[in-house]
């Protein structure tokens, strides 16, 4: 399980950082997005990996470390938020330049750049 | 928790209390309000920030940082609670930004610029709510969700009044900021994974008692946190979203954001400071931050200087202006004795202060003239004041003298004396200051003596005193840093001496009790229950 699941968060990262190199703003949140998703299983992962039980301290012989897990809460919802916000930020610089290239250039040398657009 | 808790503390974690709670009360209420008339919301707002700069002068003058205060949330001991921590430090930093928030919200105000949109006020005072939590703050989780109300709150005044430019500058310095929080994240996770805790004060303890197998993954993390701060502080090569988010912003925002670079060498020297500090830590690990510090504020200073010969208008050119300083700041931290960090924190009051204020005259000299930048335009209004004003900061800016500038660079440069670098400080110090008197020089000929002699003047907007005041405010402190220079610089000291000397804070965090009677007896951490081995 630890293999597979440091493999999934190893891919999720290398996805997002490649997606946030691109060009155009679409791809650009997408990989925020997925930087997150690693991001919180990676904290996950620092309470170490337990199935089974319960995240209360004293009320069983096994319990698995709770404080990873508020950690993951908080910067779940701080991500959501920042994601909505981006996603308009988004919208809004596509409406006020007329293309959505993160430098506002035009279509034809976003092209060159940042691959088809979406 | 000991029952001998006396009253002075007490009233004094409520102040503690006060500094984060009040803008987080007030930006609710105006988001509550925010169909009710400017009147009120400016009075809201006004009222928040006055009390908030008369709370910081009190705490700094009765002395209350002197020692290092806890204020533990809900009474939960740390490290298993979060606790707000109180010393000179903080107690700087918080006066800074209050003073901050107060000029640039009489600026906005003066200026009308806060009808520009609708939640001017209400992000404002989150913005003072996530600066003072970060300076507040003994956790390092802690510090990252107080960044993320600041980011978040400055996303949203960065893009207040609109436009293109704004909106575009305002998305690069969102996804990298975005990108910053992802990489902080991992580093925490990676603390807590091999430490158990993110308190700041259990961390250096555990760092110290760590297996030398474990400095691998401690050493990646802390510099996976520094890569974050130096985002923040916009050190070379992180610095490009900086230049554009600063020159495009509106002049009130500018000016507050003046502060926003400065929590990132905060934190250096707060969570690296701590973690790192010779007392406490590994030998192995005590020199790791401090060359990367001074190699990138060295390429940092060189590079802003560039930028400042290259600008094309006023604002830009501020904007590489407050680089120049990240840079010196950086140089002296990286040094890191308690002179160096003496000399930075003179350095650091000093350009907070004026890189706001002169952010404020670009655009009093933006109404007036029309434009700040480089072309040659027809005479302003009051340009023997305003290019008086121009003259004043520019001098402060370049190091100088009479000005504090000169005072804090010297200071700088006396402390680099023994370090093996000295010869490689002194000379890009010097060698810069020079280029930002020619460049600023030249500014100010060009936006003052080449006047279109032919062309009718613009109608230009009119500056009202109270907008002036918010800029002459600045140069007044500055000069009051020159007049009475000898208690503040001793004072100073001994911020530095209580930076550098962390285990008097430790033993505060991880026992209240100590804080709360003001007992100085040697006192050995509390055994914490270390997390479960899995």
């Amino acid at each position: 399980m630890s293999i597979l699941f440091a493999s999934l968060i190893g891919f999720l990262t290398a996805a997002g950082v490649f997606l946030s190199l691109r060009a155009q703003t679409f791809p650009v949140v997408l990989g925020l997005t997925l930087l997150s998703y690693a991001v919180n299983l990676f904290l996950f992962g620092m309470g170490r990996l337990k199935t089974d039980a319960a995240a209360v301290l004293g009320n069983s012989a096994s319990y698995t470390d709770p404080l990873p897990q508020a950690l993951v809460l908080t910067a779940i919802v701080i991500a959501f938020a920042m994601t909505a916000f981006v996603i308009v930020l988004a919208l809004k610089t596509r409406a006020e330049l007329g293309n959505d290239h993160v430098d506002g250039e035009d279509d034809a040398s976003a092209n060159e750049q940042g691959g088809p657009s979406a | 928790m000991t029952p001998n808790v006396n009253l002075a503390s007490h009233s004094f974690d409520q102040i503690l209390a006060l500094l984060v709670f009040l803008p987080v009360l007030s930006a609710i209420a105006l988001i509550a309000l925010h169909r009710a008339g400017w009147r009120l919301k400016r009075l809201i707002s006004a009222v928040s920030v006055g009390i908030l700069l008369l709370a910081t002068i009190y705490l700094i003058v009765s002395g209350a940082g002197n020692t290092p205060q806890v204020y533990p949330m809900g009474d939960w001991p740390a490290p298993f609670g979060i606790v707000w921590m109180y010393d000179r430090l903080s107690g700087l930093m918080l006066l800074l930004t209050a003073l901050l928030g107060v000029v640039s919200l009489t600026y906005a105000i003066a200026t009308n610029e806060d009808h520009r949109g609708a939640h001017f006020h209400a992000l404002f005072q989150a913005q003072l709510f996530g600066l003072n939590g970060a300076f507040l703050t003994g956790d390092v989780f802690n510090l990252f969700v107080f960044f993320e109300v600041l980011l978040l709150a400055s996303y949203g005044l960065m893009l207040h009044g609109g436009g293109a430019a704004r909106s575009k500058a305002g998305l690069h310095y969102m996804v990298i900021n975005l990108v910053g929080s992802t990489l902080f994240l991992f580093a925490v996770g990676a603390l807590y994974g091999v430490l158990g805790t993110l308190n700041l004060a259990d961390l250096a303890v555990r760092i110290g008692q760590a297996p030398s197998s474990l400095y691998g993954v401690i050493a990646a993390a802390s510099l996976m946190l520094f890569v974050v701060f130096a985002i923040k502080a916009a050190a070379f090569p992180l610095y490009l979203w900086l230049p554009g988010t600063y020159a495009e912003t509106s002049a009130p925002v500018a000016a507050l954001f003046a502060i926003m670079t400065k929590v990132g060498v905060y934190a250096m020297l707060r969570v690296h400071g701590t973690l790192f500090d010779a007392h406490t830590a590994p030998a192995s690990l005590v020199h790791l931050i401090g060359p990367w510090e001074l190699w990138l504020g060295i390429v940092t200073l060189i590079m802003a200087t560039l930028g400042v010969l290259a600008a094309m208008n006023l604002r830009r050119q501020i904007a590489y202006l407050i680089l120049a300083s990240v840079g010196t700041l950086l140089i002296a931290l990286g040094v890191n004795t308690t002179e160096s960090i003496g000399a930075a924190l003179y350095y650091w009051i000093h350009t907070t202060l004026l890189s706001a204020g002169f952010f404020l005259l670009a655009d009093i000299i933006r109404r007036s003239r029309g434009d700040d930048g480089w072309r040659v335009l027809p005479a302003m209004p009051r340009a023997t004041l305003i290019g008086g004003l121009f003259l004043t900061y520019a001098m402060g800016m370049a190091g100088l003298p009479p000005l504090t500038g000169f005072f804090g660079k010297a200071m700088i440069l006396h402390s680099v004396l023994d370090s093996h670098l000295m010869g490689a400080i002194f000379a890009v110090v010097l060698i810069t200051s020079v280029m930002l008197v020619i460049a600023l020089a030249r500014s100010g000929s060009t936006l003052f003596y080449r006047v279109d002699q032919q062309e009718q003047a613009i109608a230009a907007e009119k500056v009202t005193a109270t907008a002036l005041t918010a800029v002459f405010t600045p140069l007044i402190i500055a000069a009051a840093m020159v007049l009475f220079a000898l208690p503040l610089t001793s004072w100073l000291h001994g911020t530095s001496n209580q930076i550098k000397d962390t285990s008097v804070y430790i033993r505060h965090a991880l026992n209240p009790a100590v804080s709360r009677l003001h007992t100085h007896e040697p006192h050995e951490p509390p055994t914490k229950s270390t997390r479960s081995d899995h």
